[in-house]
């Protein structure tokens, strides 16, 4: 069997004495498309910037190992993390049209990191970023390739975003809720886009969200991080059908259904993610679990409840029937 | 909607009348200082000691003096034209050496952050401390006075004004999002300061630069004036100044013609600095 192209294990970023991030273990296969899923500050970006070795302020990797297709990563040296940066891994963000640079040209960016790793001199990197302005559907490259980011709408530069950390050719490329800022339709295309490329590249892609409906048309697999830990892993047909977690369970019953009664009221998770410094012992999303018993004080592993999927509950098996009375 | 074009139209246009004839100020004295080997029309430093002292205007033998002499008998016109020399190019070259040190010191402060910004920024305060007029002294008795120790002088005292401003305008850009991208795409972090900080910041420096330039032309002109700059007979309008003040009684044109260019230069390069930071700043605008 073929290196997977990510493997983050027992992964643990800390702020000061803080866990951030606690045992983090996700695996993203060559070419397949892996969310992370998560409310805001479950350390869904922090996870990506791990991978990234982007980590700043008070920030620090506290343990754990990061192996991209069989070679651990030296997350020690800021050289050895550089050389992978744009090369073998890449990384999109939202708000396309701040992520770049508002006084260079589209093209001279979208060769940047060709050019910044020596791969490529401006000339040739020039031209490249046009081939690659094309590939990622932007009409008339030639011309856009000379304009500033102003001059471009949003989905443009995302699309100018994407262009730019594929054009070296990586293994993988993280997505940092990349569709966030755009509006529904454009939303749509840049999936689409990601998708093709995912096809003709066989780029393998770490999508973070917050969103399940772009993780229901997009992904192959989901990993749903609360509080700094996976609660549930799974094939993204297995999760929907049959969440074995609460959290992914409540997660869901939050969509909004075209079948639901008129005016019954839409589902909300009780309360709010813990801050990092005060998360309740044991289980973490114990505060607002409807299934929480006196067992839920004790942390529980990560572990198999169907093949393939892994889930970290004490109550899985009553996941299934916890919110039934409003479906 | 209208209305408010017109009014905005309106605003741009008084802007560009009061700076308009400014900025023809110091185009004039910019080229005066170029050309001034062709423009005096005399030689700055020959003296004419039957002809000193005479008012805008005389003639004495055979020579014109068109503002004045001066007490050695030299043509004022002249050595007000030759000293646009001195006072450019000192402002020029210690605006673009604190600049370049201080905007480099200021960048490096900002981005590596740790102990790189707390030795610099906290020299920056040392040096913000010391007066600049006991700073310059002190150089000038160590260095001796002269053309290159004056600049040297003002780059030392005034390089920590440009690295506070590079530095607040580095911090903020380091945290936007195309930095971040820049990073990620594996650009090293000369190449983000050079190719993606240091073109965003630049705006702020210009303006910080052009209206240092005002400050430099005053400073040169009083260092001069205490005799801790360009050393005579090299003609220097602080120097000038000076000595009229020795004779304002009597002779009033010595002190008033060189501080008249000194007042119109130091007045349009800040008008055309203020023009610039309104123009550069979309928040005033």
């Amino acid at each position: 069997m073929t290196e997977p192209t990510l493997q983050i294990t027992g992964l643990q970023v800390q702020v000061g004495p803080h866990k951030v991030i606690d045992g983090v273990d996700i695996t993203v296969q060559p070419g397949q498309i892996v969310a992370l899923v998560g409310e805001s500050g479950s350390g869904k970006s922090l996870t990506a910037l791990s991978v990234m070795g982007l980590l700043g302020g008070k920030l620090r990797h506290a343990g754990g190992t990061i192996s991209l297709s069989g070679k651990q990563v030296d997350h020690t040296t800021e050289a050895a993390m550089r050389a992978l940066r744009g090369q073998q891994v890449s990384m999109i963000f939202q708000e396309p049209v701040a992520s770049l640079n508002p006084l260079l040209s589209v093209g001279a960016q979208v060769g940047e990191s060709l050019v910044a790793h020596g791969k490529a001199d401006a000339r040739t990197a020039w031209s490249r970023a046009i081939d690659m302005l094309r590939d990622v559907g932007i009409p008339e490259p030639e011309k856009r390739a000379r304009q500033l980011p102003s001059q471009l709408s949003g989905g443009m530069c995302q699309r100018v975003m994407i262009a730019s950390a594929l054009i070296a050719r990586p293994e993988l490329l993280i997505a940092d809720e990349p569709t966030t800022a755009l509006d529904v339709t454009i939303q749509a295309q840049i999936l689409e886009l990601m998708r093709q490329l995912r096809e003709r590249t066989g780029t393998a892609i770490l999508f973070i969200t917050h969103d399940l409906g772009v993780v229901a048309a997009l992904a192959d697999r989901v990993c749903v991080m609360y509080g700094g830990r996976i609660v549930e892993q799974a094939d993204v047909d297995d999760l929907f059908d049959a969440p074995a977690h609460p959290y992914t369970r409540m997660l869901l019953a939050t969509i909004p259904r075209l079948d639901s009664p008129r005016k019954k009221p839409l589902f909300s998770i009780p309360g709010t993610v813990p801050d990092h410094d005060d998360w309740p012992q044991g289980c973490r999303f114990r505060t607002r679990c409807p299934l929480a018993s006196d067992h839920c004080l004790q942390s529980p592993p990560l572990e198999p409840k169907a093949p393939g999927h892994l889930a970290a509950c004490w109550h899985s098996d009553q996941v299934a029937g916890m919110i039934d009375h409003d479906r | 909607m209208t209305d408010i074009a017109t009014r905005l139209l309106g605003r741009i246009g008084r802007g560009y009348r009061v700076v308009g004839p400014f900025s023809l100020v110091l185009v004039a004295l910019v080229l005066a200082a170029i050309f001034a080997p062709w423009l005096a029309p005399n030689d700055p430093n020959s003296q004419n000691l039957l002809g000193r002292l005479k008012p805008p205007g005389t003639e004495a033998r055979g020579i014109l003096y068109l503002l004045g002499s001066d007490e050695l008998g030299r043509d004022l016109l002249s050595r007000i034209i030759y000293g646009a020399r001195v006072s450019l190019s000192v402002a020029l070259l210690s605006v673009v050496l604190s600049g370049v040190v201080g905007t480099t010191l200021g960048m490096a402060a900002g981005y590596l952050r740790g102990w790189t910004e707390a030795v610099i920024m906290r020299l920056a305060d040392i040096f913000l401390s010391i007066p600049a007029i006991l700073l310059a002294i002190i150089t000038v008795a160590v260095l001796g006075p002269g053309f290159v120790n004056v600049i040297l002088v003002l780059a030392l005292t005034r390089w920590p004004r440009y690295a506070r401003v590079a530095y607040g305008q580095t911090l903020s850009v380091a945290n936007m999002p195309y930095v971040r991208l820049a990073r990620a795409m594996g650009a090293s972090w000369p190449r983000v300061l050079l190719r993606h900080i240091l073109p965003n910041i630049i705006a702020a420096m210009a303006v910080i630069a052009t209206l240092e330039f005002g400050l430099m032309v005053l400073f040169e002109a009083g260092l001069s004036f205490l005799g801790l700059g360009v050393q005579p007979p090299t003609p220097s309008w602080g120097a000038t100044l000076s000595v009229g003040r020795n004779y304002v009684t009597s002779a009033w044109w010595i002190a008033t013609f060189p501080g008249i260019c000194l007042f119109l230069l130091v007045l349009s390069v800040n008008l055309i600095g203020d023009r610039l930071s309104e123009y550069l700043n979309p928040k005033s605008r």
